[in-house]
């Protein structure tokens, strides 16, 4: 990386840079070179940052007048909804504002994978993200679970009994998830006092994943290395800040449609009503950012084999760096491997629609072809296509590409609006 | 670049886009700070009505109002005239006993238990005054009116707004 | 090729949302009312609220809760909004046991503004065992609570019907064409001129339905209107601001030789 040595001009500046230097690295952030020709796909960095700071803003703020008690934690989230000044909107804010995260950070893979930006040399940066995205997951889990409707006590179930697929300890273990012999009051407690802890984890692997994406410094909408930074880069401040700050504001104006005026389209009825263990509601669904792997859970006719195989979906994310043999990175000059990634964009979001609806008839044939074309991409198609795939010409150097404007590179503009 | 030039457009695009921003900013803000004041459920219980028809002359009850005690003393005669007897160059934070109590109500003093130091509850009938009140945490003397006399507090203990529903009723707040 | 799996995408979107539509045919769609608090800008008829609230407590409160609001909420802006006045009536024609004294025993006294909706059975297996087995449900929120929303609880108090031949019922469960499962186990009790409304309004079935339901709309979301008001202010805000962001991220990116 082009650590240039910065020197603070001020007297006082330079005794403090000496003993943390801080300055330094203000500096080191403003001026990181970025590549030129990156495009809003790569504004989402920027905006999972955001999301993460709204969500433990709002969350502190939340946590000062939750309850977390089973008997009147959904008392005290009525309380927050009609009498705590603006608590209505902080509450909606922090609802509406895990749906955004996830959508956001799923954008954000996609992207990931489109451009092959977990390819070396930037594997740290995937595995890290992958963390933060399982982290994000449980946090998420957590955090439906507070405000103990029918919907929070009954997925806490559900997802808790998870563990007893495990042969031997797994009744222990959810006994001891629990800290009773069902869902209670003591699960709900260690709940909130873990999904208070939570954020700040996904906060400091978030400094980890910045970190290590210093390092090597961002992929590009091309693939190919920095040739000359003084051309084909711009510094990160102002150039990258000021469009990060506009798509930024354009999620916020989506964001905003949400909370104010469709903040309950994105939950489930049923957790307005207060959680009851005699009753199961009649159709229980994760949050739509859990549908897929929830598909795959229901996917497999028996237990332990749908819980392994549902913790195998994200796990074998950990090794997509190694699955896929291509050595080139951006799809734009993939032809083959370029169809097979909306394959997989569809498969996914086929197994989402299933995951929502009942397993059973039509919906469960779907979902077991999902899960095997699932595993089929990762495990199969990744790794031959790059080795049989006859891959475009690259261009020289980014500055070329971007002035030349090839012929791939329109077809890369079409298809990213497709999504 | 344009530091030297008069206002370009581009510049005043900028200063409008930054303080544009700067008062979302501000104005997001809000919300977050007001999340800590009193909520509506706080301040519709700011109002406590009293039975005293129970408390005979020269004792007092102490009820909870706003989460702080209230002291509701009914002083005999004697202990009225002591507390109007007192040179007023004498206190601290001079105050006739008449402004003190309700007219025509004399002898009810009705006064929050919180010493004006650092918020303690004094102990009643303990200190150099009689009838009066003595802050345990940091030695003030309060008189039966409730007025400093020694000690480290700044100011009388305060009066609360209430009235009389009737005789026996007092409403606090 | 491209084509194609645009397409293709757009197909299998399209198609989903078919399946959907099948799906959901199993249960009757509710009827559909154009409600005044719908909308960007929708705020509740406060007259209605005022009379949804008289059915409320004359009909509906005999046996449903609505534990999470307190009386002062009637006088509150964006509610029914009652005169300070009128609040302070209706909360002192209710007896709410207070206590305890300083003998140790609860009393009853009138209500304050500041008092819970009293709740007409003292625990839910009360509730349950005076009404068949069935606990009715606290109001508070009842209109998040269900799909559908206020359509939902409309279509249900004006959904009662004979039953269609071949439907057995038990004893205490009444049919009804919107309810999930077509069952319920409160009886029809909306029924022209049941109330005498103070306002001189006519009292038919259907008007006490939607009065009723627009003030349970307002009970489950009493932010509704100041929700609405301040969103359309943030939207305004937030466009405007990306608008100028914009101008400003094209004349500084003028400077590079690239397209952003």
């Amino acid at each position: 990386m082009s650590d240039h040595e910065y020197q603070p001009t001020s007297k006082a500046g330079k005794w403090f840079n000496d003993r943390l230097p801080l300055l330094s690295l203000v500096s080191h952030l403003k001026d990181y070179p970025t590549p030129k020709n990156l495009n809003y796909w790569w504004t989402f960095g920027g905006i999972l940052t955001f999301c993460l700071l709204t969500q433990i803003i709002t969350g502190i703020v939340l946590a000062m007048h939750y309850v977390a008690h089973a008997d009147l934690a959904f008392g005290s989230v009525e309380h927050i909804m009609r009498d705590v000044n603006y608590g209505w909107l902080i509450r909606y804010i922090h609802s509406n504002g895990a749906s955004m995260f996830f959508l956001a950070v799923y954008i954000h893979i996609f992207r990931s994978l489109f451009y092959g930006s977990y390819k070396s040399p930037r594997e740290i940066i995937w595995i890290i993200g992958i963390l933060i995205y399982l982290l994000m997951m449980a946090a998420a889990f957590m955090g439906y679970v507070l405000p103990w409707g029918q919907m929070s006590f009954w997925g806490a179930t559900v997802i808790t009994n998870l563990f007893s697929a495990i042969p031997l300890v797994g009744e222990s273990i959810t006994t001891w998830l629990w800290g009773a012999y069902s869902v209670d009051n003591p699960t709900l407690n260690r709940f909130f006092s873990l999904h208070y802890l939570i954020p700040f984890l996904i906060l400091g692997l978030v400094v980890l994943h910045i970190w290590a994406l210093h390092v090597p410094g961002n992929n590009n909408p091309v693939g190919i290395d920095i040739q000359k930074p003084s051309k084909d880069t711009v510094p990160f401040h102002p150039y990258i800040t000021i469009k990060d700050i506009f798509a930024l504001l354009v999620f916020m104006i989506i964001f905003a449609g949400f909370v104010f005026f469709a903040p309950n389209v994105l939950g489930h009825s049923d957790n307005y009503i207060p959680a009851n263990p005699m009753v199961t509601p009649a159709h229980i669904v994760p949050e739509w950012y859990l549908l897929p792997f929830y598909a795959i859970l229901r996917s497999v006719p028996d237990k332990l084999g749908g819980v392994i195989l549902m913790f195998s979906a994200i796990f074998i994310l950990f090794i997509l760096p190694w699955l896929d043999t291509s050595k080139v990175r951006s799809a734009v000059f993939r032809p083959i491997y370029r169809q097979f990634f909306w394959i997989l964009v569809l498969d996914i979001l086929v197994l989402g629609y299933v995951g929502a609806m009942p397993a059973e008839g039509i919906y469960l044939v779907l979902a077991r072809v999902g899960t095997i074309y699932y595993f089929l991409h990762f495990l199969v198609i990744l790794p031959v296509v790059g080795y049989l795939e006859k891959t475009d010409p690259l261009p020289i150097n980014i500055s070329d590409a971007v002035m030349s404007g090839s012929s791939n590179l329109s077809i890369a503009k079409k298809d990213e609006k497709k999504v | 670049m344009a530091k030297n030039k008069k206002t370009t457009r581009r510049d005043f695009l900028y200063t409008a886009t930054y303080t544009i921003g700067a008062v979302g900013l501000g104005a997001t803000i809000w919300p977050f700070i007001d999340q800590m004041n009193p909520d509506k459920s706080v301040q519709a219980l700011a109002t406590t009505e009293v039975d005293v028809s129970t408390v005979e002359p020269g004792n007092s009850i102490t009820v909870l109002w706003r989460g702080k005690p209230v002291f509701l003393k009914r002083r005999t005669q004697e202990e009225i005239n002591e507390a109007r007897a007192v040179n007023l160059k004498e206190l601290k934070d001079p105050q006739k006993d008449e402004e003190r109590v309700k007219e025509g109500k004399d002898e009810w003093l009705v006064m929050l238990g919180v010493c004006t130091h650092l918020g303690c509850v004094p102990l009643s009938n303990k200190g150099d005054y009689k009838g009066g009140w003595f802050c345990p945490c940091h030695g003030s003397h309060y008189d039966v009116s409730g007025r400093i006399r020694k000690g480290p507090a700044p100011v009388n203990m305060e009066i609360p707004k209430y009235e009389f529903v009737d005789n026996n009723t007092i409403k606090i707040g | 090729m491209k084509k194609k799996f645009k397409l293709l995408i757009y197909f299998s979107l399209l198609s989903l949302f078919y399946f959907t539509k099948l799906l959901s045919a199993e249960a009757v769609d509710p009827i559909k009312i154009d409600w005044s608090f719908k909308g960007y800008t929708g705020k509740f008829d406060r007259a209605s609220l005022q009379r949804g609230f008289q059915v409320y407590k004359e009909v509906c409160s005999s046996c449903h809760s609505m534990q999470y609001l307190s009386y002062r909420n009637l006088g509150e802006p964006g509610g029914p909004e009652f005169t300070e006045s009128e609040v302070k009536a209706i909360a002192a024609s209710v007896e709410v046991t207070d206590g305890p004294d300083s003998q140790g025993e609860m009393f009853k006294r009138p209500g304050r503004p500041s008092d819970k909706f009293v709740n007409p059975y003292p625990n839910v297996q009360a509730a349950a065992a005076a009404n068949g087995g069935a606990y009715p449900p606290d109001m508070s929120v009842l209109v998040k609570a269900r799909k559908g929303g206020a359509n939902y609880i409309y279509s249900v108090l004006m959904g009662y019907e004979d039953k269609p031949a071949g439907v057995i019922l038990d004893d205490g469960v009444y049919y009804n064409k919107y309810m999930v499962g077509q069952k319920i186990k409160m009886p029809k009790v909306l029924s022209d001129g049941l109330v005498d409304y103070s306002d001189g309004t006519v009292a038919t079935e259907d008007q006490m339905a939607k009065d009723v339901t627009t003030f349970l709309s307002w009970a489950a979301e009493p932010e509704l209107e100041a929700r609405h008001k301040l969103g359309v202010k943030v939207l305004i805000y937030l466009i405007l601001l990306s608008i100028l962001v914009y101008l400003s991220m094209k004349k500084l990116w003028s400077r590079i030789d690239s397209e952003i």
